[in-house]
């Protein structure tokens, strides 16, 4: 049977990325453009400069993603671009070229979850993984443990209640003075530090294993840089780094151990832009190996939003029939399973 | 020449198809903002309707703002999305030209007013010559309408108001110029794209196309994030 390609476009937050996808599995090609440098002179992302950006770049970013790919536009089966969540600008330059793409081209159109794209990163590199199967999400929006049942299935077992993990990466990154990108910034300034310098809870949920919460282990932070600022004290941001990420790593690490125990899970996929995150990895990759289970997670380059995730998610959704009309529209909150 | 004209950047959605010297077809919806998921399906429907065929089409007209951020990009987006399928070139025309373009051959001042919130317009000059050819009197900008008036006082004679910035500001208007005010009349007070499409061929006709990958909007405004930035760094510095 002929390879099936997906042409993906992804722009959600502050990457213009498009990628061609053969059958959900190969990719041919992963472009992204990365807006880092501007946000990081506001201290974070600006929605409506990131909207901005993905105008000037998306023609070039698709263009090259079917250069690499060697194919054309003629030769693509499937046009998929995520629609949400995310900030609604953003999506919507990609859902309204890809849309336009889609219908001059006479391709089939099919939107796709952004988290859902998370997990099927997995799929690009993991040929034997199938559903179902266990998955901790992890990104700067989203902390989620959930099953994944079928190809675009899930059962969510657990959320969080407040901020998502990367979110509160960012928030003390920002407090102890280390900006933007906090996730990467505290991941590296973590590694000269003492994880058990200052003291943090392990969030938790009452009659809730499985919920997160970690907007008050965050507050914690906070209030000792504040106790510490009003003695004239100065803690150390490699100190604080660490012992906050050690933190947010315990908390999940024992609520996906869990998880796997009570369900009798053998396999763990790990997935959202906080699993580039080593120190993370490395905590899932000991606490796997000592159960006997197997953790799978995407590269580094599959972790940061990307458009292959996309065009694998894109393909299985096509294969269930998922066909999106030209009306479709980004919805910024969008529920995974939606 | 065949040419799509595509219209999104304020409250009206708006999507055509033009060939050589008349509409083939049109489509254009004054309600609600959800151009995201109106205007595609608008252009699908005229295109059907009139059994276009794509590949005959010469260009893609965008009206290119000034305008809804948001609504700029939906449009420019589309257009972009379709000069890259098509592989055909895209034509900027901007917003307020194509609206003052409705009034062909109008000899008094034209003026466009859309309503740009915290009590702005973006608007532009425009009139016609003895020989139909419309003549830019001044590029778009955001302005006060009070600005708007000093200029068109200072032009003389009457002028044609069009745009969803009447009805705020007629008040003003009537105030300040009397007889000298007019008002266009439905069919041309607000966007269409069969008009973006007209002068779009125009433009087509003269060579002036952009690539699809380098057509972007004209926003006339910096972010409100750049603004403040650059008002702290001047601050800064002072």
């Amino acid at each position: 049977m002929a390879d099936t390609l997906v042409l993906a476009v992804e722009s959600s937050c502050d990457e213009t990325a498009a990628a061609v996808v053969a059958n959900g599995r190969t990719v041919l090609s992963n472009i992204i453009s990365s807006q880092i440098a501007l946000h990081t002179l506001y201290g974070g992302v600006v929605p409506e400069l990131a909207s901005r950006k993905h105008i000037e770049n998306i023609n070039p970013v698709i263009e090259a993603a079917l250069r690499e790919a060697g194919v054309s536009l003629a030769q693509i089966d499937v046009v998929a671009v995520t629609n949400g969540p995310g900030l609604v600008g953003a999506l919507l330059v990609g859902v309204a070229e890809a849309k336009a793409i889609a219908w001059a081209a006479g391709k089939p159109l099919v939107g796709v979850h952004h988290i859902e794209g998370h997990v099927c990163a997995n799929f690009l590199e993991h040929p034997e993984l199938e559903p179902p199967f266990l998955c901790l999400i992890v990104s700067g929006g989203h902390t989620h443990l959930a099953v994944m049942k079928d190809y675009g299935e899930f059962e969510i077992l657990g959320r969080t209640r407040d901020d998502a993990a990367g979110e509160a990466l960012d928030k003390v990154a920002r407090a102890v003075g280390l900006g933007y990108p906090g996730g990467p910034k505290i991941e590296k300034a973590a590694l000269s530090g003492r994880p058990d310098a200052i003291p943090v809870p392990r969030g938790k949920v009452d009659d809730h294993p499985y919920d997160f919460s970690f907007s008050g282990m965050k507050s914690a932070v906070l209030n000792e840089l504040n106790h510490a600022a009003m003695t004239g004290q100065t803690l150390s941001q490699a100190d604080v780094a660490a012992s906050f990420q050690q933190a947010v790593i315990d908390v999940l690490v024992s609520h996906a151990m869990r998880a796997a125990q009570d369900l009798g899970e053998k396999r763990l996929v790990l997935a959202g832009g906080v699993a580039a995150n080593k120190a993370l990895r490395a905590a899932l990759e000991q606490a796997c190996r000592s159960r006997g289970m197997t953790l799978y997670r995407p590269s580094p380059v599959y972790c940061t939003d990307n458009a292959a995730m996309i065009g694998s998610a894109g393909y299985y959704r096509w294969k269930k029939g998922r066909r999106d009309r030209w009306d479709l529209n980004a919805v910024p909150a969008l529920q995974l399973g939606e | 020449m065949k040419i799509i004209g595509i219209e999104s950047a304020a409250l009206v959605a708006s999507a055509a198809v033009v060939d050589g010297d008349a509409v083939l077809a049109e489509y254009t919806l004054n309600h609600k903002k959800t151009h995201s998921q109106t205007l595609l399906p608008m252009l699908d429907e005229s295109v059907r309707m009139a059994e276009g065929d794509l590949g005959t089409v010469d260009a893609i007209a965008v009206s290119g703002g000034p305008g809804s951020f948001t609504g700029l990009r939906i449009g420019s987006a589309t257009a972009k999305g379709l000069g890259l399928a098509l592989g055909k070139p895209l034509v900027h025309v901007p917003t307020t030209a194509a609206m003052a373009y409705g009034l062909y051959g109008c000899r008094d001042l034209i003026c466009p007013l859309m309503d740009a919130r915290r009590g702005q317009v973006y608007t532009g000059l425009y009139t016609f010559d003895g020989s139909g050819r419309m003549l830019t009197l001044r590029e778009p900008w955001a302005g006060d309408p009070e600005e708007v008036l000093e200029e068109i006082r200072a032009r003389g004679g009457k002028a044609v108001f069009l745009g969803d910035g009447v009805p705020v500001f007629r008040g003003r208007l009537e105030a300040a110029l009397g007889e000298d005010a007019l008002f266009a009349p439905p069919h041309v007070s607000r966007q269409r794209a069969s008009a973006v499409a007209a002068l779009g061929l125009v433009l087509l006709r003269e060579g002036k196309t952009v690539d699809a990958a380098e057509e972007r909007p004209e926003y006339l405004r910096v972010s409100q994030a750049e603004r403040e930035r650059s008002e702290r760094l001047r601050g800064g510095a002072g």
